[in-house]
């Protein structure tokens, strides 16, 4: 970034003769708003219409396809609707709290996305605490959440709000723990650092390094959803129970900017689990061209963080919702402790295992790892072959 | 691994004040079966009662009854419970025929018999779709209905209703089965039986939802009697007790089924587990009687001589039928005129909201959820 | 055990406080009970074990204007023995009072208070004896055969001036 900014200060540049202290923060504000307007926003409103295809497939009906081409304009559809909707705020609510929750919440989680990693190049910062910065500064839609929840002068949004307080705050401590085995083995908190500690190929990756991390992959992964109020601990805005939760009484584009930080915060979490557990945007040197690669390495860290979007929709579509004094039994009485052990087991394996012996479990649990993989698609396979009914079989309605 | 929450014991030290929330769970509610309302205290999530009240969709049906007449009645028999209509359309008629004394047609049985079964599995999807979709599962919900709408084709092939049939008349049925419904009628069911087990590696024996249903809100083979429960609520408390077994009316002396019985699979005998699964397993046995009934319905006519002025003899009578939430009474007063003098209709919906208030206290407010789906409450049914 | 020795029994036990036994043209037979009586005649029905009627399946109230009286109707059902039985009780309407049969069958405290907000009888040792469907500041009883609908209520009226 130093590089950059100074090359562009200098003589030729694009900002000739503007000192540093003012070039370095309008360049990095320059490329934060590049990321989040053409980058941030639209995967949020994006993922918003994959959701409800994905959901809608596999509840056996088809999904927004009107607005565009299979529906793919419903996101900006729905954007422009909010916009222009009347914004009620609730006599009896606190009109500032009120309005500035949403705002908390949004910035807390576009916040993130300045230590997030596209490629090698493509990092608005690299601070040297990435990890750490990241979940420190989701913390941040604690607050606003809580806000929103009390400023509604609602009793049930009170309820949602305190319960996802509760809820993020417990599980914040599995999700950080799960953290420290990747940093142990790695020395440093930085993302990049992070993904270049790391290689291409799978047995390369964090995720099979040792028995302790690959736990620790599944730990982070529930602990992210529940951070993020997803199903099944999607019980602050339990829909069946509370409504909307906290925002509740929140209407227009208010109540969106809170689903826009759902559904970005479904991609933050792909991302950090990405960088930390599978390989980040790692690819074989192939080229010498630094575009191409840079290219191919955008490409392979949106598809890995993507799937994961696209596991937390697919398990929201089919998990029912945890209770509340049931997901803090499982945060505290299984997660932390398991995490724990994985922290210090990992620190155990560090010391204790050779290199040489280290190698034959990674490759290991790389195979065993594809051998699930297999067994799953073979299953899935069957499931379709049996799920296939003859027409013969079929009743069909009168009416169509 | 368990997921059993904490022991509910809620212990305050002195000096620490705490206040009692008074929630209000209105009329408006994305779960609540209908127009409920429930005013909840609770001290944070741990409620110490939920009471009802109810009267949001009282129509007066049965004051109505005295003013419209006997035949005239039969459309308003539907709206008594809208999602299982066709046992309330059976329930008038054969209260009709007790006063009359009539004798209903063998084909017209079969008919009555036909409908009730199909609208009874309608009626299990759509109670366990939204249990499930109350619990969080919304994939379980739309599985239901789409199967639930190949029923109300069928259905609305026969008598040109899908909710609310008005089909059973008193001395029959309104009319005949149409061509070829017997042959579609049992495609269905080959079709819809073996999803059953889909249904059920889906959603039933989840872990997640197991752990929300189990042991909660159990409801004891006591309790259930004297509060009156009926039909899946009070099986899955463990009584044996079906109304189509045990004071069979109609053709059911003729079919082979079995009466499911709450076994306490998850937890406690009578918890809400037991009632979910007891839905399920009706559905499969409302499959076998279909398939009985279909294979052999005789010919005749479907529905007997019956006066345009219906005047049974003074008298009152009282006959209960299985309908999709438990035994219904039906209680009619006749004073000779063609005016029923006053129907009463007592239902199962009714006497299963007034046991909540006693099995609420110390749940928690997720769980009154769960305790209202598992119940299987309808507010017309409640409230008439 | 049908009505008949039903009645017999009871009038056996009970004396004076069981009255005729009803038999119309169509329909049930049933046990006549004096109000007073009725939650003695109710726990013994409940508990004796010959007769084990441990289900209130259902408790209506009915108008009778022409005697001047309103009779609340018991069909009473035995799980065990799977036999059923009539009580009816009549208390004058101007002054309709009678004794709760709440604590032999749970059952009853609702359909009590339904019988309480559409006819108005009002059953002594109750313990929430409160409308159930109808509003709380509802004036009458709609199930009376005398009941004037009133014209309006909180300002709404219950005319509908044209179907269009």
């Amino acid at each position: 970034m130093k590089e950059l900014v100074l090359s562009l200060i200098a003589d030729g540049g694009v900002l000739a003769g503007v000192p540093y202290a003012v070039a370095a923060p309008l360049v990095m504000l320059g490329f934060g708003a590049v990321v989040v307007f053409g980058f941030v926003l639209p995967i949020a409103g994006i993922t918003s219409w994959l959701e409800r295809r994905v959901w809608a497939r596999i509840q056996s009906r088809v999904g927004p396809n009107r607005v565009g081409p299979q529906g793919f304009l419903q996101w900006l559809a729905d954007g422009l609707k909010n916009l222009l909707k009347e914004d009620i705020i609730p006599s009896a609510a606190d009109r500032w709290l009120f309005s500035l929750a949403p705002y908390l919440v949004v910035a807390g989680f576009i916040a993130t996305f300045a230590a997030i990693p596209f490629a090698a190049p493509l990092i608005i910062a690299d601070l040297n605490i990435g990890i750490l910065y990241i979940t420190a500064v989701t913390g941040i839609v604690v607050v606003g959440v809580l806000m929103a929840g009390w400023a509604s002068n609602n009793k049930w949004s009170l309820l949602g709000g305190i319960r996802s307080a509760a809820q993020i705050i417990s599980y914040e401590i599995p999700a950080g723990l799960s953290v420290f085995p990747v940093v142990l083995l790695t020395g440093t908190l930085s993302m990049q650092g992070i993904i270049q500690a790391q290689g291409w190929a799978p047995w390369d990756w964090f995720l099979f390094h040792n028995p302790f991390t690959f736990v620790a992959f599944f730990l982070f992964f529930v602990a992210a959803l529940a951070e993020g109020n997803r199903t099944p601990f999607d019980i602050p805005e339990a829909e069946s129970e509370l409504v909307a939760g906290f925002c509740t009484e929140y209407s227009g584009m208010r109540y969106l900017l809170f689903f826009l930080e759902e559904w970005g915060n479904l991609y933050v979490i792909g991302a950090i689990v990405t960088t930390l557990f599978l390989g980040g945007w790692q690819v074989p040197a192939f080229t010498e061209n630094l575009l191409v690669l840079t290219l191919v390495q955008f490409g392979v860290f949106f598809l890995k963080a993507y799937f994961f979007v696209f596991l937390a929709m697919w398990i929201r579509a089919t998990l029912p919702r945890v209770r509340v004094d049931q997901l803090m039994t499982l945060c505290w009485k299984y997660m932390v402790p398991i995490a724990i052990v994985n922290m210090l087991g990992t620190a155990v394996w560090m010391i204790v295992v050779s290199e040489a012996l280290g190698r034959l479990v990674q490759i290991a649990m790389t195979i065993a790892g594809a051998a699930i993989v297999v067994l799953f698609f073979r299953r899935v396979r069957f499931h379709l072959r049996r799920a296939r009914l003859q027409p013969a079989d079929y009743y069909y309605s009168p009416i169509i | 691994m368990s997921l059993g929450g904490f022991d509910v014991q809620v212990v305050r030290e002195s000096g620490f004040a705490t206040e009692e929330m008074t929630l209000n769970m209105g009329p408006q509610h994305p779960s609540t079966h209908g127009v409920l309302r429930f005013v909840v205290r609770a001290d944070g999530e741990v409620m110490t009662e939920a009471v009802p009240d109810v009267g949001y969709l009282h129509r007066s049906i049965e004051k109505i009854a005295e003013k419209v007449g006997y035949h005239g009645f039969m459309p308003y028999t539907d709206r008594v419970d809208y999602v299982a209509a066709m046992p309330c359309n059976q329930g008038w008629a054969m209260v009709c025929e007790k006063l009359a004394g009539l004798e209903v047609p063998r084909r017209a049985e079969f008919c009555r018999v036909i409908a009730t079964e199909f609208n009874r599995i309608a009626s299990h999807l759509l109670a366990v779709g939204s249990m499930g979709m109350d619990i969080g599962a919304y994939t379980p919900f739309t599985h239901a209905l789409r199967e639930r709408e190949y029923i109300n084709d069928l259905l609305e092939e026969l008598c040109g209703a899908r909710l609310t049939f008005n089909y059973v008349r008193i001395g029959g049925v309104g009319w005949d089965l149409p061509p070829d419904f017997e042959r579609k009628g049992l495609a269905y069911i080959e079709r819809f039986e073996p999803l059953i087990d889909e249904y059920n590696s889906l959603i039933s024996f989840n872990k997640i939802y197991k752990e929300r249903l189990a042991g909660v809100a159990v409801i004891s083979a006591a309790d259930a009697i004297n509060y009156n429960l009926t039909g899946p609520n009070l099986r899955a408390s463990g009584v044996k007790f079906d109304v189509r077994r045990d004071l069979p009316y109609s053709i059911y002396p003729e079919l082979d089924f079995d009466v499911p019985v709450g076994t306490g699979e998850a937890g406690v005998v009578g918890d809400c587990f037991d009632r979910y699964m007891l839905r399920i397993r009706e559905m499969q046995e409302s499959c076998k009687i279909l398939r009985q009934c279909l294979r052999q319905v005789p010919p005749g006519s479907v529905l007997g001589k019956v006066p345009r002025k219906f005047k049974p003899p003074v008298g009152d009578a009282y006959v209960r039928l299985e309908s999709a939430r438990g035994d219904m009474g039906w209680y009619c007063v006749s004073d000779g005129t063609e005016y029923p003098y006053r129907v009463k209709i007592r239902t199962g919906s009714f006497t299963a909201t007034s046991i909540i208030e006693k099995v609420s206290r110390g749940l928690m407010i997720a769980d009154l959820i769960a305790v209202i789906a598992s119940l299987d409450l309808v507010a017309p049914e409640i409230d008439r | 055990m049908d009505a008949a020795a039903l009645h017999a029994s009871l009038r056996e036990r009970f004396g004076d406080a069981i009255l005729a036994l009803d038999e119309p043209a169509a329909g049930d037979r049933a046990v006549r009970v004096a109000p007073a009586a009725i939650l003695e005649v109710a726990r013994h029905c409940a508990s004796d074990p010959a007769l084990a009627f441990d289900c209130l399946s259902n408790q209506s109230g009915v108008d009778y204007p022409a005697r001047n009286e309103i009779e609340v109707v018991y069909h009473l059902f035995s799980y065990a023995t799977r036999h059923a039985a009539v009580l009816k009780v009549a208390v004058p309407r101007d002054n309709p009072v009678m004794p709760t049969v709440e604590s032999v069958w749970k059952t009853a405290i609702w359909q009590e208070r339904e019988i309480f907000d559409l006819l108005g009888v009002v059953f002594e040792g109750h313990p929430d004896l409160r409308r159930l469907l109808l509003p709380e500041d509802w004036v009458g009883h709609p199930l009376r055969k005398d009941f004037v609908e009133p014209t309006e209520y909180h300002g709404i009226s219950t005319k509908r001036e044209s179907m269009l």
